[in-house]
């Protein structure tokens, strides 16, 4: 399995695109390596700099409708090649859900008023979230505060978790 | 209980059900294009699995750039050239017969009602407006796919509209969705399919249909669909004329692909749209939308009429239709980019090209282009754009560019005027 463990990057905005993660220039590219420079470039979000707000980080927490738009894998990819590997938010758009557990990765749904709460109480400080998948509990931690959450995970989304992706999942199956 | 069309469709398909919210499908076409393909084929051949589940019902094609514009996008047009020369993919499309996937392939016969279809590209919910499942779907899907021929959905939910009364001159199937995506907004139809049916869409012609389903992904959904009937079985005559005695025959067959009356939905939304007016995007996300007539004046410094949106012979007719006679505006310049080889030709044919040409419109190849600021239209920082694709992201055809998505009659009145302007100015 990946690693769910690691700094928490804030983005505080609804309908997060996947032009705006990885725009179309880039999807030239034919290995996921490279496009590790070009994460979020696109991003239209007042104060964020995606040289210096990425690095080190692990967790996304954001809005709704994270990754509308196109259908593009090189998304997630884009996240994975810097390291992060768990989204959590509001609300995911459906082929970039499936595209995070495809590779292995988390799109984690909480509901409104806790997204709300990791922003009041968290996304000024530096923050750590450890994901659980096997007892479905999110751990936040930064200097001042600490708490648990719980979370749904599908018995298919955890099972392509565990087994690193669809491709594995799949082949081993059909 | 009854079922709805995509309910049906999930279980004639269905390999099994792992989970009680997980369909794996078996599929009936795959379909590639060369930007999102090319990893799916060489991820398999670093695994040792370089194979096809079956060559005849993968389709692929070059569509996104072409011709290639770089060493990068060669290589990408090369690793899906070769991979379908290695596989014996017959119906692979490159320059010179290809044309934007969700065009071609309809065009081709390779949609039948009640297949179940993925594509590595988004508005793979275009294909629905045969009566189809066709969801757009990540590299990975497409990988699994092509390697298996199966694909896993969520269990289907669907949302309808009933769509009554008559479109006005000068409103299209374009103005209809982005008046139901900003009804629905960008989120509001995720993990649905969204129905469209009643006597407005019953006597829509097939190009509109696709135009209508090609949308369905801005509001979140799945997959826009259409019921099979006449139009549809007149649109793939030529394809299906071996397999049915008549075309009442083939009607017949596909009346199964139908949602029973007593089905279940999760929202019906009942529109009469008559007073429905042309409309255009403001902003960056596609439910932002205005009547053209509150948008009336917006400068513009390209026009864009294309894509798998609106670039099919109804859209290159009802533009030309405006543009007859006419000169674009100095002030702006303007791009047609007809979605196929045969739209081409029949465009060519009908004297449409000349039309284009004369009115100062570039002509290009079959291509998606500048849709999504590839190649073939990129604007500059601080432009505006009148397009008749489907997104107007931020950045979407060029950093710092604005579009705003219209009809291409909208658009060709625009062109004309140099802003955003109503359609019905210029009526023939």
């Amino acid at each position: 399995m990946k690693n769910f463990n690691g700094k928490v990057l804030f983005l505080d905005r609804s309908d997060i695109n996947t032009d705006e993660i990885i725009p179309a220039k880039y999807l030239t590219e034919i290995t996921k390596e490279a496009l590790k420079p070009y994460l979020l470039e696109d991003l239209s979000l007042k104060g964020f700099d995606n040289k210096e707000d990425i690095k080190d980080k692990v967790v996304l927490v954001t809005r709704e409708n994270f990754g509308c738009g196109s259908s593009r894998e090189h998304a997630p990819w884009a996240l994975e090649v810097n390291g992060i590997n768990v989204v959590i938010a509001e609300s995911f758009a459906r082929i970039f859900r499936q595209n995070m557990f495809n590779c292995g990765m988390m799109a984690i749904e909480l509901p409104k008023e806790q997204i709300d709460n990791l922003f009041n109480n968290y996304s000024g400080s530096i923050t750590n979230i450890e994901v659980d998948i096997d007892k479905a509990k999110i751990y936040v931690t930064s200097s001042e505060k600490s708490e648990v959450i719980d979370f749904d995970l599908g018995g298919f989304d955890k099972v392509l978790v565990q087994e690193g992706g669809w491709v594995n999942y799949a082949d081993n199956r059909y | 209980m009854g079922k709805t069309l995509v309910e049906k469709i999930f279980d004639a398909h269905r390999v099994e059900q792992p989970y009680p919210d997980t369909h794996v499908l078996k599929l009936d076409r795959v379909f590639c294009h060369e930007i999102t393909t090319p990893i799916a084929i060489t991820d398999l051949m670093a695994r040792g699995k370089d194979r096809v589940f079956d060559p005849s019902k993968i389709k692929a094609v070059i569509d996104h750039v072409t011709p290639a514009k770089d060493s990068k996008t060669a290589e990408q047009g090369k690793i899906l050239r070769d991979w379908a020369r290695r596989h014996e993919i017959k119906d692979f499309f490159d320059i010179g017969r290809n044309g934007v996937c969700h065009a071609i392939f309809p065009e081709k016969g390779f949609v039948r009602p009640g297949y179940t279809i993925i594509m590595g590209d988004s508005h793979t919910c275009t294909h629905g407006a045969f009566g189809a499942f066709a969801a757009g779907v990540g590299t990975t899907d497409l990988e699994v796919g092509i390697l298996k021929g199966v694909c896993a959905f969520k269990s289907p939910k669907s949302i309808k509209f009933n769509l009554k009364g008559k479109l006005q001159p000068g409103v299209y199937a374009k103005d209809l969705i982005l008046f139901i995506i900003k009804e629905l907004t960008v989120n509001g139809a995720t993990n649905m399919a969204i129905e469209y049916t009643g006597p407005v869409v019953d006597r829509m012609s097939m190009e509109s249909r696709m135009t209508l389903c090609n949308m369905a992904v801005e509001a979140g959904g799945t997959v826009g669909i259409c019921y099979p009937d006449m139009t549809t079985v007149e649109y793939l005559w030529n394809y299906i004329k071996d397999d049915f005695s008549s075309k009442e025959e083939a009607l017949k067959d596909y009346s199964k692909w139908i949602s029973d009356k007593d089905a279940i939905y999760e929202k019906v939304y009942e529109y009469d749209i008559s007073k429905l007016e042309p409309m255009v995007t403001f902003g960056y996300k596609p439910d932002q939308v205005k009547s053209v007539k509150e948008m009336s004046g917006i400068k513009l410094d390209q026009i864009y009429i294309g894509s798998c949106t609106n670039g099919r012979i109804e859209d290159l007719r009802i533009a030309a239709a405006i543009l007859k006679g006419k000169m674009i505006s100095d002030n702006v310049r303007a791009i047609v980019s007809p979605a196929t080889p045969a739209i081409y030709t029949m465009a060519l044919k009908e004297g449409l090209i000349e039309i284009f040409q004369s009115a100062g419109f570039c002509v290009t190849n079959p291509t998606c282009g500048a849709c999504l600021g590839m190649s073939n239209g990129v604007l500059a920082s601080g432009e505006a754009c009148a397009s008749t694709t489907n997104r107007n992201f931020n950045g979407r055809m060029g950093k710092g560019g604005v579009v705003h998505l219209m009809s291409p009659a909208t658009a060709a009145a625009s062109a004309i005027n140099g802003t955003i302007v109503n359609s019905q100015l210029y009526k023939g």
